[in-house]
């Protein structure tokens, strides 16, 4: 599956068209990497438990996004977009939205 | 007396997060600056493919990948007095800047590192979100931490 953000494929061509594709995924970080922000932010810096905690999120959010993408018989996803929203405080939104191709 | 304890506790609080910092952040800055070097080689553009494709043949390249970096990142306790002080007075807050700049930066870096050996990137676009306080509570209006999210497509020949 070719993923990409934009609107083609260099070499290839587009020769059918599957309409939009899109993956979501809800997560909430638990207490104890909540504990470790507080401390964070008295001394600043990155808190990599949320940033893994995001990246886990995107991945997923992908690979359902691909999994659409496939049942309908695609083989390519193009000019992907990423969203972000917060749904309830503590807890992050990611979408993850395209249009499923097929390529030669 | 409780109250000069409060308050003794506040300035402690604001002097450890002042000096672990300003460490942090002079360390985060030159950790940019060196890797930021390293990767200077790889252009990374915001251009889409289309206005691309009039001067550049996009066909030499076989392969694309959809390539992204993202990270999270605190302010500390110090600054976070200066930015409630800002907001009182209005003005530029100029320690939120520098945090905003390094999480931009650190997000475009790690995109370029997941992206390896590519010739080329474009339709670099970036975001950034606020993650939310850590400790939950509702009347908290400062911005504690912010996510950044950059994501574009890595070209390869």
């Amino acid at each position: 599956m070719i993923t990409s953000n934009i609107d083609l494929i260099p070499g290839k061509k587009i020769i059918e068209h599957y309409g939009l594709v899109s993956g979501s995924t809800v997560r909430a970080k638990h207490v104890g990497s909540d504990i470790l922000a507080g401390f964070k932010n008295l001394v600043g810096g990155e808190l990599k438990a949320y940033t893994e905690l995001l990246e886990e999120a995107r991945e997923q959010a992908l690979d359902r996004m691909i999994q659409q993408a496939q049942g309908l018989g695609a083989n390519a996803v193009i000019n992907v977009r990423f969203s972000t929203s917060s749904v309830v405080e503590g807890a992050a939104e990611i979408y993850v939205y395209g249009t499923a191709v097929k390529v030669d | 007396m409780e109250y000069l304890i409060a308050i003794g506790f506040t300035i402690l609080l604001t002097v450890v997060g002042f000096v672990f910092g300003t460490i942090n952040e002079k360390k985060h800055y030159a950790s940019i600056l060196e890797r930021e070097e390293k990767l200077l080689n790889l252009p990374t553009l915001t251009v889409s493919a289309k206005s691309l494709s009039q001067d550049l043949d996009l066909n030499q390249f076989s392969q694309v990948r959809l390539v992204s970096g993202g990270t999270v990142l605190s302010i500390d306790y110090f600054k976070r007095f200066l930015g409630i002080l800002r907001m009182f007075f209005g003005g530029n807050i100029s320690a939120y800047e520098s945090l905003i700049d390094r999480a931009r930066r650190e997000a475009i870096l790690r995109l370029k590192e997941q992206a390896g050996n590519a010739d080329l990137i474009i339709n670099l676009k970036l975001e950034t979100s606020d993650v939310g306080s850590g400790s939950g509570k509702k009347n908290d209006s400062s911005v504690t931490c912010i996510e950044t999210f950059a994501y574009a497509t890595a070209l390869y020949k």
